[in-house]
């Protein structure tokens, strides 16, 4: 069925909550409005106001409220409108969520879904389009997958509600419109952890997440060197035997991202190829990155900041006909080392 | 830009009548925002504060230009009555050099520190702590200076807004915190997320003086704004003002605000705060019926000037968004 990633989203929790009645979805406007971005639409009719609720301006109030109805029974779905408004709530997702088992003796868990909106591309500005995965990536205990469009959305959220522990969902918001083919029911689940081998070709393995997938397939197309392209779909715990694999055919690793350059989560992925495929490679690790600013508002610099089809290419065209990494944008140019 | 633009922007304020063309100023601004969206000239996102005006010249004429405001995303009105000059706000708004920041801010990041606007957050209750740091400053500093918070009836419902009164109250911070209670927190009614129907009531828990003021008169906001920066500047801490007031238009440009009863839009309109303003000028011989007219045009006209303007001055430059990210680090 032909379905835009927010119908998908909502017919993953739909799905979820015919088949669980301790399912239940909350978060601001996603009840009477159906949310603002359309990812719980037709749910308050069909699930009523018990299960589908709306709430206050009051994130960490919201998400605490979670982890407690999580450890004590019930299946919380919760949308943070924007993954920026996680900053107030980060210690109940955090300090609390991804702690509870560990701290209980695995008595309690808290098996939560935290959803939030991600990503540059709509002109939303400096502190509404952050991707933001590095404030989550270091804690054990919690799971972070990122769909990269209708199809996977629906597989990972279904997925994601049926995890025993928190997980969180990061929906690229330049991704909701689109419109993909999407396998409903339990066929359509995709296991987290699992990435996906999108294309196939010998001289390069480029890995991507969320919008970056896209990017990263447009690249392949038409290029002179075939890649194996990778959508990564869980960031963690991401998919190593899958990339090492293709790395050990293909001998060299592009990772591209929507993050900074510095500290991206690319880094993580660079560091353990570059250590256990050592022997495999034929050139650096190279990491396409959005240069060390903040997200620019008007839609030229905003083009200018992700990384682009062309852009993805010409740097990959350099690695694989030197083994040598190309210099970015902003270095060549002259704004930042 | 030089700053003396803003400062007799604001000094004009003394004048009645230029609180009056500065509402109509920020009507037609926020209007044409509208417009320029649904053309697709403008990209992003916009929060527009039609039926708010009073308050917004309210806190201009009754602050100094030294002292501090820390706003939200609705802003546009509170920074063009406070001094900025509507080619900086539009031209943020479009992503233009001449706005604010440069123009890569946009809609919800506005901020000139010749009238102590702090930058805007996009952030619900984001810089209402901010505004106490900014009062604590002044404390410390021993500066006779005092900082406004200025935010919805939402944000009451968040962390910050207890914290930072809280804070505000122990510490006898010269700070004013005024909650604009325009009756909706994004897409919900305030009877459907706040436990109490009056924000001021939770000035209580604070031991904080507080008001109820009339958000649709400039005079109702002046007054009891006056009377807490009086408590503020003389040591004796902070005050919390709930303006009652009405949101015109939706929450942002992609909310049309359906879910609002009928017939209560209307209500609000008949106590526009425009046409307050306008029969106490016409009231007090300052202007008469025709003047009225007159004057709507001609602010019209420069906001049609000023929409030719900002769409010839050029585009953000690519190296703006690598500017004042951080200082004195090598490259």
């Amino acid at each position: 069925m032909k379905l835009r990633m927010n119908q998908a989203i909502a017919h993953a929790i739909a799905d979820e909550m015919r088949q669980d009645s301790r399912v239940f979805i909350i978060g601001e406007d996603i009840a009477a409005a159906e949310g603002p971005f359309k990812t719980s639409e037709g749910l308050l009719t069909e699930f009523g106001p018990n299960r589908v609720r709306d709430t206050p301006i009051s994130e960490m109030g919201f998400l605490g409220a979670a982890v407690g109805a999580a450890a004590t029974g019930l299946r919380p779905v919760v949308e943070i409108m924007f993954a920026e408004f996680l900053g107030v709530a980060l210690d109940q997702l955090v300090t609390e969520a991804a702690k509870f088992r560990y701290l209980s003796g695995g008595a309690y868990g808290a098996p939560l879904v935290v959803r939030a909106s991600v990503g540059a591309g709509l002109g939303f500005g400096a502190q509404h389009s952050q991707t933001l995965e590095t404030w989550l990536y270091a804690t054990p205990g919690l799971k972070l997958v990122v769909p990269s469009g209708a199809r996977t959305a629906y597989g990972l959220v279904r997925s994601a509600i049926r995890d025993e522990n928190p997980v969180v969902v990061f929906e690229p918001r330049v991704l909701y419109a689109g419109r993909e083919d999407v396998v409903l029911g339990e066929e359509g689940i995709i296991p987290i952890g699992t990435g996906e081998l999108l294309a196939k070709g010998n001289e390069v393995t480029v890995v991507g997440l969320g919008q970056t997938v896209g990017t990263a397939l447009g690249a392949a197309q038409g290029a002179t060197w075939g890649a194996d392209v990778i959508d990564l779909r869980t960031l963690i715990p991401w998919d190593r035997e899958m990339v090492c694999e293709s790395v050990s055919r293909t001998g060299r690793l592009v990772v591209v991202e929507e993050s900074p350059f510095s500290g991206g989560w690319g880094t993580e992925i660079a560091s353990y190829v570059s250590s256990e495929c050592f022997s495999a490679l034929k050139a650096p690790v190279l990491r396409i990155t959005c240069p060390d600013v903040p997200v620019p508002y008007p839609p030229h610099l905003e083009k200018r900041f992700l990384p682009s089809v062309e852009y993805v290419r010409e740097q990959i065209n350099v690695l694989v006909a030197t083994n040598k990494r190309d210099k970015p944008w902003w270095t060549k140019e002259g704004f930042l080392s | 830009m030089t700053t003396s633009l803003q400062l007799e922007r604001r000094a004009s304020l003394d004048d009645p009548i230029a609180r009056w063309d500065r509402m109509l100023e920020i009507r037609f601004f926020e209007d044409r925002i509208k417009g320029l969206f649904a053309e697709g000239l403008v990209h992003g996102t916009t929060h527009t504060c039609q039926g708010q005006e009073a308050i917004a010249i309210a806190i201009a004429m009754t602050l100094r230009p030294t002292d501090n405001v820390c706003c939200t995303y609705r802003s546009h009105g509170i920074a063009l009555a406070l001094g900025m000059t509507t080619d900086s706000v539009l031209g943020e708004i479009m992503g233009r050099e001449i706005g604010a920041i440069g123009g890569i801010g946009g809609s919800m990041h506005l901020s000139d520190s010749s009238i102590g606007l702090l930058p805007t957050s996009a952030i619900v209750g984001g810089s209402i702590p901010i505004a106490a740091g900014a009062a604590l400053s002044a404390q410390i500093l021993g500066q006779d200076r005092c900082s406004v918070a200025v935010f919805g009836d939402g944000a009451s419902n968040i962390g910050a807004f207890h914290e930072g009164l809280n804070l505000a109250a122990v510490w006898k911070l010269p700070v004013i915190f005024v909650c604009e209670n325009n009756v909706y927190g994004e897409y919900s009614r305030i009877n459907l997320t706040t436990a109490v129907e009056d924000i001021s009531i939770r000035a209580v828990s604070y031991s904080m003086p507080t008001e109820i003021l009339d958000g649709q008169s400039i005079d109702s906001v002046a007054q009891g704004l006056s009377r807490a920066v009086k408590r503020a500047r003389s040591g004796e801490g902070p005050t919390l003002l709930e303006c009652k007031t009405y949101r015109y238009s939706g929450h942002s440009r992609a909310d049309a605000g359906l879910y609002r009863p009928a017939g209560e839009l209307e209500e609000w309109l008949k106590r526009d705060p425009i046409d307050l303003y306008e029969r106490q000028l016409i009231e007090s011989k300052l202007i008469n019926e025709a003047d009225g007219e007159l004057m709507r045009n001609e602010v019209n006209l420069r906001i049609d000037q000023l929409v030719e303007r900002v769409m010839e001055s050029p585009l953000a430059s690519v190296p703006a968004m690598f500017r004042n990210i951080t200082i004195g680090n090598p490259k």
